[in-house]
């Protein structure tokens, strides 16, 4: 398990972000190419289960979700995920470049789609969209 | 697909990978089919193995110290080995992935497996022959191998 960086969620801001991704350098960088000052990083996990276990314990209420995953991949994630929590949103951040994937993402629960690789600016603009799409 | 539009595809996606991830054009030489042997690796390489509509494999090779620089850029300051295998199969499944825009969603893609050394057997479907698509970026040299049947 990855370790979390903010297990009081006391000092976070209005909306907290948790980062899905198998890959550490993405991980990271979605980590560090957040500029939005409403949005607080509070952890990241590897694949699907780990994703479920800190969405307990932190409460996200934005998530990136990779699609293509050991142990659970992406669309199982969201689709449980929606499940627990209806409000959470969800930026599907993957590889994976056709409509028909994207598609089954939106079907299953998730916000929005961004595809790798990525700008930060195309980052923040997605990010941005759903903080407004969650206080609309 | 024919195979020259097939093989674009690739190409757009090395293009584009590069342009937006470390912000730096990478080019394409011309890509040939490794008739005779066995392509030759580089330091670390990212293999996806592609099931579904088509079968084989696509795999990026790259030497340690591009990665390095790659990593650099993506403003990392880990150049570990783990972050070094973490990129060449990032890049991999990325270029894979992307693929899918064109070859549908029925080109199924695995998580990627990385490999590192130059002498380390890839197993090739044995029905395929691999295209060679040569990557030049900087002053290195990489190579993206796309083997489908």
């Amino acid at each position: 398990m990855l370790p979390e960086i903010a297990p009081n969620l006391g000092f976070l801001g209005p909306h907290r972000l948790m980062v899905v991704d198998d890959s550490n350098i993405i991980r990271r960088r979605i980590e560090r190419a957040n500029e939005l000052g409403e949005l607080e990083f509070v952890g990241a996990a590897r694949n699907g289960v780990e994703a479920l276990a800190m969405h307990e314990r932190l409460h996200p209420t934005i998530v990136t979700m990779d699609l293509t995953m050991p142990e659970m991949d992406g669309v199982e994630c969201v689709r449980k995920l929606v499940a627990r929590d209806p409000n959470i949103l969800i930026l599907v951040i993957s590889a994976l470049a056709d409509k028909v994937t994207a598609m089954e993402a939106i079907e299953n629960g998730a916000s929005g789609f961004l595809c790798k690789p990525f700008t930060d600016r195309q980052l923040n603009d997605a990010l941005g969209k759903l903080i407004r799409r969650a206080e609309s | 697909m024919a195979h020259e539009a097939e093989v674009s595809v690739f190409i757009d996606g090395v293009l584009n990978y590069f342009a937006t991830t470390v912000q730096q054009a990478a080019e394409c030489g011309t890509p040939f089919l490794s008739l005779t042997k066995v392509p030759e690796m580089s330091d670390y390489t990212g293999i996806i193995t592609v099931t579904g509509r088509r079968a084989g494999l696509v795999l990026f090779t790259a030497p340690k110290s591009m990665l390095s620089v790659m990593l650099m850029r993506m403003q990392e300051t880990d150049m570990g080995h783990e972050n070094l295998c973490d990129l060449v199969g990032e890049v991999a499944n990325t270029l894979s992935g992307n693929a899918r825009r064109d070859f549908g969603h029925q080109f199924s893609i695995s998580v990627p497996q990385v490999i590192t050394g130059r002498e380390e057997p890839i197993p090739y479907p044995s029905n395929t022959r691999p295209i060679v698509i040569p990557i030049g970026w900087r002053n290195y040299h990489a190579r993206l191998i796309v083997c489908l049947n």
